[in-house]
């Protein structure tokens, strides 16, 4: 049912063969020898049970070996449905393990069934808590894995976590717990600060990635701890580390010293409170790195007096970085600094310009020498002529994310259907975009649909609430329709607009690799729903907002949803007897409804939705607020 | 539809409007009051409003609580659907923008002490002018005797002030000096 436990039986008692100690240490060549003995130890749950005969040993065996060669994790769910055996050789040989839902499953099921794992990527709180719609305290706690972790993965090597509550206590546990550990990326995390980064950084002694990408990183002034002196003193592994989103300042002395010893040092991306000229002198220490995140790109006012920092000489560490392929940051950049990344636009593969409120004319001269950018990120300060520029020179262009720089539904944006067009027209290998506007017609997306047919995600924001196509006035059905009809290979799609039945009729009609749908003010009835949970075959994740969708939409999908990781609606038409007869009728499913913090559930109408298949049911960390049914 | 104002003035009369915020951004509009009525009048028509009746023409009619959404226009919750992370990123940059302002040393020749002023405050070198003969006019003799304003750049240079555009001066002024007497006189000639 969750994605990397779909060959796991219905019934509780599962027979577990845990294999011998050799096992789990035979990992490091890409043959790993098997135990020595024809009958390992085996540990069985329950009930005693017939060892599988000599010739089941050793076929289970050189399946080991085969099966370690399998990367790709859907895969290896097909795989582990073939047989029992099956099941518990690539169950000995899973290195990754991918939980999309933390509450889908326990640690303790988890864990027991993988007992090789050398990495965790693990997914906490639905996407929507993203835009304050998922209250503080809902849960998605990193506690309890870590801690069941501690026990069972002594040779842990990589965590992931996107969107959880990790504390300081538990940074330290993960700290001092594993002795291999290497990798830690924490994306959209909260409940930590720089006590537990303090942590990580003294006890990890073999850490090489420590990447902080978006989280919420949360210090009493008073307690704010020096964490980069904490790294050993010796050389240390560090291949990347990314602090942007940590908000105090860091010892700069402490960072430069830890870069000059770091030799493996590819991505370095510091925070904005490292000015340009502290940033130079990182470049002059670290000539190798690949990744660079600029900090403030500018000059903060330093207390000492100390020089400005000259244009030439910015220019000329970007001259002596030939390695550079990714540019991040420029989060307070001053515009005279901008020219000093002109050599290395050329080698860029990707551009992150998203915090930096360049204008067209500043825009140009940069993205003109991007001849081989694949990946750009920018504000929507730079307009429709940025990104005409943009679309003249980024023949290769993948990505492409146009931000908002006033969010507000009645800001002026300076990029439109305009821009659109001429992305689509000059970039047309794009297979992923996101666009934040103010003013779109159907007549642009429709080009877009037939210009960009690799395109696999298409998230469109118009930020006025139910805004029409802003020259004909219609809705936008028939552009996003286009877009599901023409580009085949869509699995990722956001709408927004005024929008009818009318598109959700399209989308299930032609949108049949569609996995994430995201719906916000859209459609007239449930209709709407009814076509897209029986037309969208593969929908995996759905997340609805202030729609008009009541109980009948909500149960025409209870044939699909035991295939979906998620279902989330909020400030919909449901009422709590048509999610109760949901519960009723999907056992497996775990439905919450909860409201507003403060509010009381005693109205018959529901607020917010959240269900979700789980192998292990309702979860006992349940905050007041939250009801499951 | 509304009281007569063409749509046209109603811009015009925006596009005068003296108002904070960097150009091209629009202050956020203040809520509208709640009305079920798709064609609510207001006191600012804008090009949003006329989207908005078209849109509410076309549109079949839809349940009670659609319409008031769209009618309100109120700020809502997570919308548009940006992170908090990126939200807050800009409100701290604007902020210290505007808190930081761009503070520096005024130095006259003979005058006892220095002075302090912020050059965002003042739209221009006009402004820029009559504070400072405002501020220094305690001064004696300096009514009627001849003064250049000029300034030290980023390069340490002492450059006339009023040749560059007003931004590109703001954003390299480090220090100003007011130059008088003879000095100013063989410096300048005529111009003032």
């Amino acid at each position: 049912m969750t994605e990397d436990c779909d060959g796991e039986e219905k019934d509780e008692e599962t027979r577990r063969w845990s294999p011998g100690q050799g096992g789990s240490s035979s990992r490091g060549g890409g043959s790993g020898t098997s135990s020595s003995s024809p009958l390992k130890n085996r540990c069985v749950r329950g009930r005693v049970d017939q060892p599988p005969p000599f010739s089941g040993q050793v076929l289970e065996n050189v399946l080991e070996n085969v099966l370690q060669f399998l990367a790709c994790r859907r895969d290896r769910n097909a795989a582990s449905l073939v047989c029992r055996s099956w099941y518990r050789a690539e169950a000995r040989t899973r290195l990754e393990l991918f939980i999309g839902n933390c509450y889908a499953v326990s640690p303790a099921r988890a864990l027991g069934r993988f007992r090789c794992a050398r990495a965790l990527v693990l997914k906490g709180r639905p996407r929507f808590a993203d835009f304050n719609l998922v209250p503080v305290g809902w849960g998605a706690r990193f506690s309890p894995w870590v801690a069941a972790m501690a026990a069972a993965y002594p040779w842990l090597e990589r965590v992931c976590l996107k969107r959880m509550t990790v504390s300081d206590a538990d940074l330290a546990l993960l700290a001092r717990s594993f002795s291999s550990f290497r990798d830690l990326t924490l994306i959209c995390c909260d409940g930590f600060g720089t006590p537990g980064l303090a942590a990580v950084a003294e006890l990890c002694r073999n850490l090489r990635v420590l990447d902080l990408i978006e989280n919420d990183v949360e210090d009493e002034d008073e307690e704010v701890v020096d964490w980069i002196s904490r790294f050993p003193e010796t050389d240390t592994c560090l291949e990347s580390l990314s602090f942007e989103c940590v908000n105090c300042p860091v010892n700069f002395v402490a960072l430069e010293a830890l870069v000059a010893r770091s030799p493996c040092l590819r991505r370095l991306r510091v925070n904005q409170h490292v000015s340009v000229g502290q940033l130079r002198c990182l470049m002059v220490r670290a000539p190798q790195l690949t990744h660079l995140g600029t900090g403030s790109f500018e000059t903060v006012p330093v207390a000492d007096g100390a020089a400005e920092l000259d244009v030439a000489e910015l220019e000329s560490s970007f001259v002596a970085s030939k390695s550079l392929v990714c540019l991040s940051g420029f989060r307070m950049v001053a515009p005279e600094y901008l020219p000093a990344i002109y050599p290395v636009c050329a080698g860029l593969v990707s551009l992150n310009l998203s915090y930096a409120m360049t204008t067209a004319e500043q825009l140009k001269p940069v993205i003109l020498r991007c001849h081989n950018l694949q990946t750009f990120w920018v504000l929507d300060t730079v307009g429709d002529e940025g990104l005409r520029a943009a679309a003249k020179t980024c023949k290769h262009l993948r990505e492409l994310r146009v931000f908002p720089f006033e969010a507000t539904e009645d800001s002026e944006s300076a990029v439109s259907d305009a821009g659109l067009v001429a992305i689509s027209e000059g970039c047309q290998k794009l297979r992923s975009i996101l666009y934040f506007c103010q003013r779109m017609t159907n007549a642009a997306v429709v080009t877009m649909s037939k210009n960009c047919q690799d395109l696999v995600v298409f998230r469109l924001c118009i930020m006025g609430r139910h805004r029409p196509d802003h020259i004909t006035g219609e809705p936008m059905d028939e552009g996003f329709g286009a877009i599901v009809m023409n580009c085949k290979k869509l699995t990722r799609l956001a709408v927004s607009g005024l929008l009818t039945d009318k598109v959700f009729e399209y989308i299930a009609k032609y949108g049949k690799l569609v996995r994430t749908l995201s719906v916000a003010f859209a459609g007239n009835s449930d209709l709407s729903l009814r076509y897209v949970l029986e037309g969208c075959h593969k929908l995996q994740k759905l997340e609805i907002r202030d729609s008009p969708f009541g109980d009948a939409g909500l149960l025409s999908g209870i044939h699909h949803y035991y295939n979906m990781r998620f279902l989330w609606m909020n400030s919909c038409k449901l009422s709590l007897r048509g999610c109760k007869e949901v519960a009723q009728r999907l056992p497996r499913l775990v439905v919450e409804v909860f409201g507003d913090q403060n509010k009381e559930l005693d109205s018959d109408a529901v607020e917010k939705l959240y269900l979700y298949r789980s192998l292990v049911g309702p979860r006992d960390d349940v905050p007041s607020f939250v009801k499951i049914l | 539809m509304d009281g007569g104002v063409g749509y046209a003035d109603m811009d015009a009369l925006k596009a005068t409007e003296l108002r904070l915020g960097l150009p091209g951004s629009d202050p956020p509009e203040k809520p509208l009051p709640t009305t079920t009525t798709t064609t609510a009048t207001t006191a600012r028509p804008t090009k949003r409003s006329l989207d908005e009746d078209r849109a509410a023409r076309r549109e079949p009619s839809e349940g009670g609580r659609a319409t008031s959404t769209r009618a309100t226009k109120a700020q809502v919750v997570g919308w548009p659907p940006i992170r908090s992370y990126r939200k807050n990123s800009f409100q701290a940059m604007k902020a210290t923008a505007e808190a930081a302002g761009l503070y520096v040393k005024v130095s006259m020749d003979g005058a006892p002490y220095l002075r302090k002023i912020d050059l965002e405050v003042y739209a221009g070198y006009k402004e820029l002018r009559e504070a400072l003969e405002d501020m220094f006019k305690c001064f004696e003799g300096c009514k009627g005797s001849e003064y250049a304003i000029t300034y030290e750049d980023k390069d340490g240079d002492l450059m006339l002030v009023g040749d560059v555009p007003w931004e590109m001066f703001t954003s390299s002024c480090k220090k100003l000096r007011i130059i008088r007497g003879a000095e100013a006189i063989r410096g300048l000639g005529s111009s003032q």
